[in-house]
């Protein structure tokens, strides 16, 4: 409290000494302020103009949008979501990403929650060796693996054709959701960072609710699962909600691994349709892919100002994810 | 102690049955389909996963029925996924970091010879039929057959997988239906005719393939015949022996004359794929390149986004400045946007021919010809760092911000009061106790960029490709993106050479690791005497 209150009082002695050199100091901030918001901005500015602009292509945009006609200020955005829909299923592709992060998100919470609740409140021979294989596992990053993670999901898929055959009496056809060109094949593969870096995070969360908490509870005779469930989880909360966030939105914007996992257009997550969208020609559908863009961004970019704080607390203590 | 005591894995008094119930009917159910999935797997001779999954299902039994492994119930499904998706991948990629595993060479030896010898060739005395292609809703092919013996019609009925059936009363035109099955015409017909060509109608010996586009001809015979005894196959047709060579994964002509066989098997290569790059200089001259491009690009890229960030930092943290939350806010919508979506814009700003960058420049009269941002070796690698500048400095600044303000002032006091001045109270006190927070965070961006390959890929694609080089190799790739197309490229899959690389990467990051954990606790000591 005391080092908060100290700090601009012993700046404006300082200060005081010279009030010309304080203003230029303030003036020389302020344009580079301006500057860095140019350096930020214009690139969003740009898909805002580009969403708006009607010719659509990239070689006709700037950075104001001209139009000439307001009616058909958003012809980009009918031409995406409404009128091309046969080609570029967009609906499929915002729908899911929303089952695909969402289930990711509840799966890890859930995971994480559980195996840090046991990392806090049990003490079990080769607890610390866990933590350090925990830890350890963190370095190989995911994508590393990528020839592995691909393979087993192609794998799954034959093994499904397999049973079909050795045991036709049930149809294994289900376990082709867990393969290459399925939704669910893509969950499983983000399940690979389920045990990391966030079980530790909520493991230092959960060290700081007292312990006489679970103890009162025990001697009322509630079992783990209701201490845990009933207690705990609550009281996690904010934890769990950044924790969550991150994982939504890490998985949300997650490419390459979705990517290589989805081939039917009517499969892609949101990043994998624009991507592919525009990949081919950047020139004749700039506009629409911008529109698109502006769909998908806005929701992350919301979160992510409303949540700045708790999003920047968990990032510091947690891995840097882009 | 006494909390210890309950919490030393007693299994939990008082369980409900409702929960036992569920619990239980979870494991059994994972011990079924676990079961089923490796008998499964084994048949299709895929032992290391099968293995994994034994592991996988046995292990969750285990802790679930012996009290002593209670506190690890809570992370069994956490566990299982680890073991499944980020250990088994490790071990995979090791062991086939010594194996050729890679277009040509996909199946192990007995999978491929199943491959080679269900082959069939067309005998001379074979019979001779006109045929019709019929197909059943699941998809199935059919041949309708027919042939006229001495004046007298007659047809047969040969679906794939099944056995031939002679038609009692035959036709001449293949009916419209026939056991499910429905006659392809048109544009269907086209389709199937693609797949068809090399199919086999009919059951073990008694088989039927297409000849030309009028004829079928049956029986179909085994073109080649493996000998375990001798390891070699020979081909019906003209007599020739091939011999298995274990050493390149191939069956190879016994006269040395002509192609081997396809497909070739996996088989162990040694260190060959470690030392491929330093016997063939046509590969190691483009790996030293993209090494060394990875590290500048790492070190580069944390510099230069801490570096930005820090000033920014710096400049808001100032108490002059409104409206300090809403700049900040302005800020980091770089680092809030999904980021392929803002290489993607930046890809299009950065168009040589159509972009707003080179336009502007040239509107200007800066240039009279746009500038190959994206082309051009030199200029591709600019980009990139201005593009990861860009989506990283946000970052940099909300850590460094939060990192000053936990600085207490009365050290700037103390400075000011001995006559520092302000860059020198910067570099003897801001910066060496910014690094105790930022320290570990910076060295986990560096491990973070050297395999940041979502921004190559999607802002390059690694390009421009580096000429003359033997595999897919670019002037911008880094390490992990030319893994990347070593095994997913359009020029062929090379699983054994991209594990090699791969394992070198992990080598690379975990000795980084490494470092930092040691300067980690060497910052921590310095942390806790301040």
């Amino acid at each position: 409290m005391a080092n908060k209150t100290a700090a601009p009082k012993f700046q404006q002695a300082r200060m005081a000494s010279s009030g010309r050199e304080r203003l230029l100091g303030t003036a020389a901030r302020y344009v580079v302020i301006v500057i860095a918001l140019i350096f930020a901005l214009f690139p969003v500015l740009f898909i805002f103009s580009s969403a708006l602009n009607p010719t659509g292509q990239l070689s006709t945009q700037s950075l104001i949008p001209r139009v000439d006609d307001p009616s058909r200020l958003l012809d980009n955005f009918r031409g995406l979501l409404v009128d091309n829909l046969a080609l570029y299923p967009f609906w499929n592709w915002l729908f899911n990403s929303f089952v695909v992060a969402s289930v990711s998100t509840i799966l890890t919470v859930l995971i994480t929650a559980l195996s840090a609740y046991s990392f806090s409140r049990f003490r079990f021979r080769g607890r610390n060796s866990l933590l350090l294989g925990i830890r350890l596992v963190q370095v190989f990053p995911n994508l590393l693996a990528l020839v592995a993670l691909y393979l087993i999901l192609q794998q799954v898929k034959e093994v499904a054709d397999q049973l079909n055959v050795l045991i036709p009496a049930i149809s294994w056809d289900w376990l082709k959701f867990f393969g290459l060109d399925s939704l669910g094949g893509v969950i499983l593969v983000y399940m690979a960072g389920a045990m990391g870096i966030n079980t530790l995070l909520m493991k230092g969360f959960l060290d700081s609710i007292p312990r006489e908490i679970d103890e009162s509870a025990t001697v009322d005779g509630a079992t783990n699962w209701q201490i845990f469930w009933q207690l705990i989880f609550p009281l996690i909360r904010p934890i769990l909600a950044v924790v969550g966030v991150l994982a939504f939105v890490g998985t949300f914007n997650e490419f390459v691994l979705a990517r290589l996992i989805l081939r039917d257009k009517e499969n892609w997550t949101l990043m994998v349709g624009l991507y592919n969208f525009i990949n081919s020609d950047f020139n004749r559908d700039w506009g629409k892919f911008a529109a698109g863009a502006l769909v998908a961004a806005v929701p992350v970019v919301a979160l992510y100002l409303a949540l700045q704080d708790q999003i920047v607390g968990g990032l510091t203590q947690g891995a840097v994810k882009g | 102690m006494a909390v210890n005591t309950k919490q030393k894995g007693v299994a939990p008094g008082g369980a409900s049955l409702f929960s036992t119930i569920v619990t239980y009917g979870a494991l059994a159910l994972l011990n079924a389909v676990a079961l089923t999935l490796i008998y499964g797997l084994l048949d299709m001779g895929n032992v290391p996963l099968a293995v994994v999954l034994g592991i996988i299902a046995f292990g969750a039994t285990i802790i679930f029925f012996v009290p002593r492994f209670y506190p690890i119930r809570w992370m069994v499904p956490g566990l299982a996924f680890m073991i499944l998706l980020v250990l088994y991948p490790i071990y995979f990629t090791v062991s086939n970091a010594f194996t050729n595993y890679g277009d040509g060479h996909l199946y192990a030896k007995q999978q491929s010879i199943n491959l080679i010898t269900a082959r069939k060739y067309v005998p001379e005395e074979a019979n001779v039929y006109r045929w019709e292609v019929m197909q059943a809703d699941d998809g199935r092919y059919a041949l309708y057959l027919t042939r006229e013996v001495n004046g007298v019609l007659e047809a047969a009925f040969a679906p794939e997988g099944e056995s031939i059936e002679p038609i009692a009363e035959p036709t001449e035109e293949a009916p419209e239906t026939y056991n499910g099955f429905r006659l392809l015409t048109g544009a269907d017909r086209t389709t199937a005719l693609g797949v068809i060509q090399s199919a086999v109608f009919g059951l073990g010996d008694d088989t039927v393939g297409i000849r030309t586009r009028r004829e079928a001809a049956r029986p179909l015979k085994d073109r080649f015949i493996y000998d375990s005894v001798t390891d070699t196959i020979t081909d019906q047709t003209d007599g020739r022996v091939y011999v298995a060579n274990n050493e390149i994964g191939q069956f190879v002509p016994q006269d040395g004359q002509g192609d081997p066989l396809a497909p070739g098997f996996i088989v162990n290569v040694g260190l060959s794929n470690f030392t491929r790059f330093i016997s063939d200089p046509g590969l190691r001259g483009p790996l030293v390149d993209i090494f060394v491009w990875t590290v500048v690009f790492s070190l580069f890229s944390v510099l230069s986004t801490f570096a930005l960030g820090l000033m920014m930092a710096l400049i808001l943290n100032s108490p002059y400045i409104v409206g300090r939350k809403v700049i900040q806010s302005l800020l980091i919508i770089p680092y809030a946007i999904p980021a392929v979506i803002s290489i993607m814009v930046w890809r299009a700003l950065l168009n040589q021919n159509f972009g707003l960058v080179n336009k502007t420049l040239m509107d200007v009269g800066l240039i009279a010809d746009g500038i190959p941002f994206l082309t051009d070796a030199a200029w591709a690698k600019f980009s990139i760092l201005l593009v990861n500048l860009w989506l990283g400095y946000p970052y940099m600044m909300l850590i460094c911000s939060g990192a000053l303000q936990a600085i207490p002032s009365d050290v700037y006091e103390a400075a000011a009061v001995d006559g520092a001045r302000p860059w020198q109270s910067f570099r003897s006190i801001t910066l060496p106790l910014l690094l105790v927070t930022v320290g570990p965070l910076l060295i986990a961006s560096f491990t973070y960029n050297f395999n940041n390959f979502l921004l190559i890929d999607a802002l390059t694609q690694g390009n421009p490709p580096i000429p003359g080089s033997p595999v897919q190799a670019s002037y911008t790739d880094i390490l992990i993106s030319y893994t990347y197309r070593l095994a997913f490229g359009n020029r062929g899959a090379d699983y054994g050479y991209a594990s090699a690389i791969t394992l070198v990467i992990f080598a690379l990051v975990a000795l980084v690791t490494v470092f930092q954990t040691r300067f980690n606790n060497q910052w921590e000591k310095v942390s806790d005497n301040g």
